[in-house]
């Protein structure tokens, strides 16, 4: 079997695990803790895919019907 | 959102459990052994009902377990001691199958070691996962009640048979609640496990009472009538029963009266505290009042609609609110509600009495009773109310001072909340303007009809009016209907004109109407712009002026406003030429004087009116509301004047339109019979992905469908826009081209599910036609016109198409319905945040950005930059693409 990535497929948006610098900067700009992020479990494939662990946090640009593209990020979680 | 309020506490779990005897005598204050209440002063008496210790309700007394006054105390439980075990109603189905569970001898759990360990290792594995575990459990019941000899004392088992209500017959002989109670007294605990009840929450004999829990007197309270005779609560009606029995009962088995006695009394006390609990038991006649009236006990109290969680918790009724039907008022504002004087009498709206209006209260008071804006009730500072009467309004008129408050009924310009039920958007719930009316409905203009999804055929409404200022402002602000014209669902107005508005304008505007100058002035009459007509658009032969339609209408529109598009009654030309049309069908707008085009749906009707939508967005909600009240209010001036009216001769069409149309159904037919005739040659290729017989129906159906589309042609070509009805289609105002090719021309197939009808007899769907006959006629098709009038086949077809109709919105009501409630159930608690993210009650976010563009619907132009094009191209004077 041929092995592939999830993210290739064009349905799959792209999941990416965020740096320190730029979770601080969108925790404040939302002022919100991390936990009041949406989750996401870690057995999800695409947080296997992307390697992730249990309280990162991800960023996923979306295709959106209304705004073209737009962020999400969500919580990683047992 | 600096401060995000903390998660809130969780309900972690709920513990349901029976209650054991030892609990309802160590909850309980007092035994209750009389069955009298009162003493012949009035006091309640020690151990009987209303014994002091169960609470108060009297004032001036005092609890005697708690110390409390009426009111402060909750109430405290007591209990009855049953001088034999009688079984609880409630918990019959459990009582039979554990009965035909476990052993007659020796009790034990009607299975073996190893299926036990089974059923207990299943539940401990569903209870992980958190699923019910009802399965299991009917399960294990199953496989025990199969069990014919016990594998642990080899006792045979009999059969158990369960008698309403209460009665439990082994191989026909009765069990006595004393014997079914000894036998689930020796079940183990661990048997009990198995059927996954939890032994130490809910022990099975604890189904069988011995002690019955007195509920407190705060829950049947007695009601003191003006004779000054105390009328007690049914439920201690039946406490009274019970204890009566109970104590007869006593008194004959310690008498040593014979078998039969007792177990009549037995019987009897069963009886009672089944009603007690229950009084609608199948089975069992009621137990009644003196009156011959059921009694309300217990799950009475708690079932059904009017029961304490439907009628109690979930819904209650509310004070200043008001329904009656609804009747359409065109005269009125769409801000505006026409009440009924009857209400507005009895509705209030509190007032301070200040300096400013200590005076015009005052007459409000004097006229209490007698003229309308009249004051129902007057508050001292000390927060008594007095009622204001024919005798003492004079004195209430002088006595107010500043810091009083009187109840003033409710006046014109008072704000009110408007509701049709369902509720099913915000536009269900809108504030209106009062408009005190005479007669007894609900007046509101047609054109607020749309939102509320009403008609006046007999619906109701209901009115809420404000009591603070608070309150006022908001809903002013919000919900006023003005603030709700544009719907947030798509952006376009929700609320516009309707039906005759729309043939009004429609009329009125289309192609240039010679109007004269006395004709001009009646048509806006009742509309509130400035009566200065613009320069005539021509003169007649004697030099008289004449204006058109257009000018009009443009009288209404607000200056600056330009616009261009394309109308309801445009036909989608190959090649669109705009302002050129040469059917007036593209509406051109320049500084608010309409240029070109007719005015219809597309302009001013609800969900689609371009024009309304642009003058909201332009010039605000009262100019929209203003340009509603006024558009209506010409529209119907208009559609008065020329006259709109449909009968059974609008629906003629020539004759060589019906020749015409005869040829086309025969044509049709003939293609129909060719069809036929190559499938059974076996000539026919099917469809790809479609089996022979599948080929055929859907070429019969494309074939006759087209069929009909051309009589519809026909007929149309026929009638110009001088038929109303056309005028109507054309226009949307009512009705489509559809209806009228149905009425003119031809109704068509009728279908069931889709497909033509097959149903009916073997092979064939009456008996009028041969087995297997594929012909139109034969499964449904109605060659016939409403006109016309159908053949009994044909009638017959229409009537099964007709039904299928009726029972599909049936059920797709309540389907949609119950998923919208489920919809909103999930959604109601997510809020949009002024930092625009959507966040829950926690504060967890769900959208970073509302829409993921932030965009408000309802201040946009459906997310395209519309507004950029019309700035541009209002600065340089010209259109721009």
């Amino acid at each position: 079997m041929t092995k592939f990535s999830l993210l290739d497929h064009e349905s799959v948006p792209i999941h990416e695990i965020m740096h320190e610098a730029e979770l601080k900067s969108v925790l404040s700009k939302y002022s919100i803790e991390k936990e009041q992020f949406p989750k996401i479990r870690v057995e999800d494939p695409v947080i296997k895919e992307i390697g992730a662990t249990i309280g990162d946090v991800v960023k996923i640009k979306r295709k959106s019907h209304t705004a073209g593209e737009a962020d999400y990020y969500r919580l990683v979680i047992e | 959102m600096a401060n995000v309020p903390p998660i809130p506490k969780r309900i972690s779990a709920i513990k349901f459990g029976l209650m054991s005897p030892k609990e309802i005598r160590k909850m309980s204050a007092t035994s209750i052994d009389t069955a009298d209440t009162y003493d012949d002063d009035g006091f309640p008496i020690d151990m009987g009902l209303m014994d002091t210790k169960l609470g108060v309700i009297d004032p001036g007394l005092r609890c005697k377990t708690c110390h409390g006054r009426a009111g402060e105390c909750p109430g405290h439980f007591g209990h009855i001691n049953l001088v034999a075990p009688v079984i609880h109603v409630g918990f019959n189905k459990i009582i039979r199958k554990l009965l035909r569970a476990s052993c007659r001898k020796c009790s034990r759990l009607l299975l073996d070691v190893p299926q036990k360990a089974h059923f207990l290792s299943q539940l401990t594995a569903i209870e992980e996962i958190g699923h019910r575990p009802d399965d299991v459990i009917n399960e294990a019941y199953k496989e025990a009640s199969k069990v014919k000899v016990c594998p642990y004392c080899g006792e045979e088992q009999l059969d158990i048979k369960f008698e309403k209500p209460t009665e439990y017959l082994e191989d026909g002989e009765k069990l006595t609640p004393t014997e079914i109670r000894g036998r689930f007294e020796g079940i183990p605990d661990e048997d009990i496990k198995v059927i996954g009840m939890d032994p130490n929450n809910a022990r099975p004999e604890w189904m069988i009472l011995t002690v019955l829990p007195v509920p407190p007197v705060t829950v049947r309270p007695s009601i003191t009538l003006e004779s000054g005779q105390r009328s007690e609560d049914d439920l201690t009606h039946k406490l009274v029963d019970i204890i009566r029995i109970n104590y007869r009962f006593q008194e004959n088995r310690e008498a040593g009266a014979p078998q039969l006695i007792i177990e009549d009394l037995w019987e009897l006390l069963q009886y009672h505290v089944t009603t007690f609990f229950d009084n609608s038991v199948s089975g069992i006649p009621p137990a009644r009042h003196r009156s011959g009236r059921p009694l309300k006990t217990l799950s009475q109290r708690l079932k059904g609609k009017e029961g304490r969680f439907r009628g109690s918790l979930s819904g209650k009724r509310v004070n200043f609110s008001a329904r009656t039907v609804i009747s359409p008022d065109p005269n009125l504002s769409i801000n505006e509600v026409g009440v009924p004087i009857p209400i507005a009498r009895i509705l209030t709206v509190p007032v301070n009495v200040t300096p400013r209006n200590i005076e015009q209260l005052r007459v409000f008071i004097r006229n209490s009773g007698v003229v309308h804006p009249g004051a129902n009730y007057v508050f001292r500072p000390d927060g008594r109310r007095i009622k204001v009467t024919e005798s003492n309004k004079e004195d209430l008129a002088e006595k107010i001072e500043y810091n009083w408050m009187v109840e003033r009924q409710l006046n014109d310009g008072d704000t009110v909340l408007f509701n049709r039920q369902p509720s099913l958007h915000k536009m269900s719930i809108m504030a209106h303007s009062v408009k005190v009316l005479p007669d007894k409905t609900f007046r509101l203009n047609p054109a607020v009809c749309p939102p509320y999804n009403a008609d006046f055929d007999g619906d109701e409404m209901n009115m809420h009016a404000l009591q603070t200022e608070e309150s006022r402002a908001e809903a002013r602000i919000l919900m006023q209907v003005q603030e709700n014209i544009l719907s947030p669902r798509f952006g376009g107005p929700i609320i516009g004109g309707i039906h005759d508005h729309i043939s009004g304008l429609f009329i009125l505007t289309r192609f240039e109407k010679k109007i004269s100058k006395p004709n001009a002035y009646d048509l806006l009459r009742k509309t509130d712009v400035e009566r200065v007509l613009p320069e005539p658009a021509s003169f007649g032969e004697n030099g008289e002026p004449y204006w058109t339609g257009k000018q009009i209408f443009s009288q209404l529109l607000p200056k600056g406003l330009n616009m261009g598009f394309s109308a309801q009654v445009c036909s989608h030309c190959e090649t669109c030429k705009k302002e050129e049309c040469p059917y007036d069908s593209y509406v051109v707008i320049e500084d608010g004087e309409l240029i070109k085009g007719t005015i219809d749906e597309a302009s001013i009707g609800a969900f689609k009116g371009k024009i309304l939508e642009r003058i909201i967005k332009q010039f605000g909600a009262s100019q929209g509301a203003r340009f509603v009240d006024n558009f209506t209010r010409l529209a119907i001036r208009a559609v008065m004047r020329s006259g709109l009216s449909f009968g059974i001769a609008d629906e003629d069409i020539p004759k060589e339109a019906s020749i015409q149309i005869n040829e086309v159904l025969g044509k049709a037919e003939d293609d129909v019979q060719k069809l036929i005739q190559s499938f059974i040659n076996k000539e026919l290729e099917p469809l790809p992905g479609r089996t022979l017989d599948e080929t055929i129906e859907m070429s019969i159906m494309q074939k006759l469908g087209k069929a009909r589309d051309e009589t519809g042609n026909i007929a149309d070509s026929h009638m110009g826009l001088e038929n109303p009805a056309v005028i109507m289609a054309r226009s949307g105002a009512r009705g489509s081209i559809l209806n009228l090719t149905q009425m003119a021309a031809c109704v068509g197939q009728q279908a069931v599910r889709g497909e033509r009808i097959q149903r009916g007899y073997a092979g064939r769907t009456l008996p009028h036609f041969a087995k297997g006959d594929l012909g139109s006629d034969a499964h449904g098709f109605v060659k016939a016109s409403y006109k016309s009038g159908l053949n009994p086949t044909e009638y017959f077809f229409h009537a099964i198409g007709g039904r299928e109709g009726l029972v599909d919105t049936a059920v797709r009501t309540s389907q949609s319905g119950y998923l919208q409630r489920r919809l909103v159930n999930a959604l109601q608690d997510l809020e949009a945040q002024y930092d625009l993210t959507v966040r829950d009650t926690r504060g967890v976010v769900v959208q970073f950005k509302f829409g993921e563009d932030g965009i408000n619907p309802t201040k946009s132009d459906f997310s395209k930059p519309d507004a950029i094009r019309r700035i541009v191209s209002d600065v340089v004077n010209r259109e721009v693409e």
